[in-house]
């Protein structure tokens, strides 16, 4: 097991938005998580990677506990998240951001070689300032930035957040192409769908509690699965 | 792109000659004591951009920073430690001359504190207190390092008004010459006027180039990702509250060292320049040169300040201050230059393809 969450509770000043959540990854997995808005999905990954101080449980990545240790550690974990929204450095160039995802990576000139190599749009764009991107090349950048970190573990919120059909699909089979270059993926998303296809295993949360969890394959068609993502007033709207 | 680094630093060494060559021409040299001053109070300034336009983070609180460099050089070097003549630690510091024996103005011996170990006090005395003052703000997102340094300086400007031996309300004064090194004293005779203004240039030259280069190091890319995005500096193993720490510390040294030479240069220092109005100032000029460049604010700074010096401004002193932040948030919030440069770039270029289009008609 790569990742492993136990009973994990967090929040913002006295109020809990994840009450107690367990979940877990194994090596060369994609694992989704599903949920709708104000599930708690984003402030879980921020626990996870230390950006936020969880309540109580833990974290364990390679067996070893990480929990409440800073942020900028977990990269000695090899565990990256790809913030929501991209937060890509918007004054810099693709090139500066890109160096700045290897900051801690003595080879980042290689690797800089090898990203653009799979992502062509970026090496097309690599003097360009990043703020003056589209968002779908954003995504690929904040993509490539987090492989600059040469990860054994990423952490997706939403990359497909406000992207055209189009980007939606290439952005997903970028995924897809990291976890067969060995990166084991835990992407959170609101795109249950096209989340369910590629993924392995998937937990759907709600309310900040892990409701329902399973194959990928089986959840596909469980109308739970739409119930949770749609929100408790769904039947009544949608009946 | 040497030459474009070497550009500011060749045109800033030829500004100093061209103004004091003029002052001298113009029978005004006079003019660069307060020149000399606002250069010291420009390096708060370059201090502060480094903070704000790229550490992302606001301190009202340099005014204090400056006072207690200042201060710490004033009381070391004007009090007499004759009384602990026969103590262990007097006698070991005065083996490795921290404490010289000197005659006083009534011809009694007294023992001081050289200007030089004083410097070094009121460094590590700084470094001390921001580092108390930065590690818990510094660590929460957001604004709470503006609160903390405000408070701050609030603090000291009631101690040092509240003091006797800070001579209170009336300031420290009687403060001794500094002889940096090789003849070169750092002192508001008339006598080494001349030297002692371009002894100020060069010491701003210098750490303008030294943030220049730290600006476009590692450090300094860390440093711009942090104000742009906190969040994913942190995620890319950036260790953001250390890096914010250290520019504070570098940029509340930088005042105090301001400090010191300006009490040498003066001969005194008094408590208003721990007032948060003072610290306000600072922000403004920092503000008003381009907070991310240092160059700008350097120039901008020094130029406001010496006319604040000459008493242009009167009693509006503080609002003049307080309506060119006004001015430049609304107007050029990133500085006068930048926008004045590009207007005279498109100009020049305007004008070439103006001349280019007539040699192709004829
Ligand atoms: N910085 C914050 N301060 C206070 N409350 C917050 C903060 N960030 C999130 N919350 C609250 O925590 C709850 C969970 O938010 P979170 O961002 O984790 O949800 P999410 O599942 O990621 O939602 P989305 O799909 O919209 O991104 C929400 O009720 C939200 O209002
Ligand atoms: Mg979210």
């Amino acid at each position: 097991m790569l990742l492993q969450v136990k009973n994990l509770r967090c929040g913002y000043g006295s109020l809990e938005v994840v009450h107690g959540v367990s979940l877990h990854v194994c090596a060369g997995e994609i694992v989704g998580l599903l949920g709708a808005n104000g599930a708690g999905k984003s402030s879980l990954m921020k626990s996870i990677i230390g950006l936020m101080a969880p309540w109580h449980g833990g974290v364990w990545m390679n067996g070893r506990r990480v929990a409440g240790q800073p942020a900028w550690r977990s990269i000695s974990n090899s565990m990256v998240l790809v913030p929501e929204g991209r937060q890509i450095f918007s004054d810099m160039t693709v090139r500066e951001n890109l160096l700045m995802g290897g900051y801690h990576n003595p080879d980042r000139g290689m690797d800089l070689d090898m990203v653009l190599d799979r992502f062509p749009r970026l090496r097309e764009r690599i003097a360009q300032v990043a703020g003056t991107l589209s968002g779908g090349e954003q995504q690929m950048l904040a993509l490539g930035r987090a492989l600059m970190a040469r990860p054994k573990m990423l952490l997706l919120d939403e990359p497909s957040m406000g992207l055209a059909p189009l980007m939606v699909e290439m952005v997903f089979a970028e995924i897809r192409a990291m976890r067969d270059l060995g990166v084991t993926i835990l992407l959170v998303e609101q795109n249950a769908t096209a989340t369910l296809q590629i993924a392995d295993r998937a937990y759907v949360m709600e309310s900040g509690e892990i409701i329902l969890e399973g194959e990928a394959a089986e959840l596909l068609h469980n109308p739970e699965v739409k119930r949770a993502y749609l929100g408790k007033g769904y039947k009544e709207v949608w009946e | 792109m040497l030459l474009k680094r070497l550009f500011p630093v060749i045109g800033f060494a030829a500004l100093a000659i061209a103004v004091q060559l003029g002052a001298g021409a113009l029978g005004k040299e006079f003019y660069l004591t307060q020149l000399t001053m606002a250069i010291y109070y420009a390096i708060v300034v370059m201090g502060l951009c480094l903070l704000m336009g790229f550490a992302g983070q606001v301190s009202l609180g340099h005014g204090a920073f400056f006072a207690i460099g200042g201060y710490t050089s004033a009381v070391l070097t004007t009090s007499d430690f004759s009384r602990f003549q026969d103590s262990l630690w007097a006698a070991a510091l005065k083996r490795i001359h921290v404490l010289i024996p000197k005659a006083d103005l009534y011809g009694g011996q007294v023992l001081t504190t050289t200007p030089w170990a004083a410097f070094v006090a009121a460094m590590l005395l700084t470094f001390l207190i921001a580092c108390l003052i930065g590690y818990p703000a510094l660590r929460l997102k957001g604004h709470y390092l503006a609160m903390a340094t405000l408070g701050f300086c609030l603090i000291v400007n009631k101690i040092v008004l509240g003091t006797a031996w800070l001579g209170a309300a009336d300031g420290i004064s009687g403060v001794p010459e500094w002889n940096l090194a090789g003849g070169l004293v750092i002192s508001g005779r008339s006598a080494v006027r001349v030297q002692n203004y371009y002894a100020a240039c060069a010491l701003a030259l210098f750490l303008l180039i030294l943030l220049a280069n730290l600006v476009h190091s590692r450090v300094g890319r860390a440093l711009q990702a942090i104000h742009d995005r906190e969040t994913a500096a942190g995620a890319i193993g950036i260790n953001t509250a250390r890096y914010k720490l250290n520019a504070f510390v570098l940029s509340a040294l930088l005042a105090a060292a301001a400090g010191v030479f300006l009490t040498h240069y003066t001969a005194g220092i008094g408590p208003s320049e721990a007032s948060a109005l003072k610290s306000v100032r600072y922000v403004a000029l920092a503000a008003a040169g381009g907070m991310s460049n240092p160059w700008g604010a350097a120039l901008v700074s020094t130029a406001i300040n010496f006319l604040s010096l000459r008493g242009w401004f009167g009693t509006y002193d503080n609002a003049v201050f307080g309506a060119v932040l006004i001015l430049i948030i609304s107007i050029a919030p990133q500085g006068p230059l930048k926008p004045l440069g590009l207007w005279i770039r498109r100009l020049l270029s305007g004008a070439r393809s103006a001349a280019g289009g007539e040699h192709a008609a004829s």
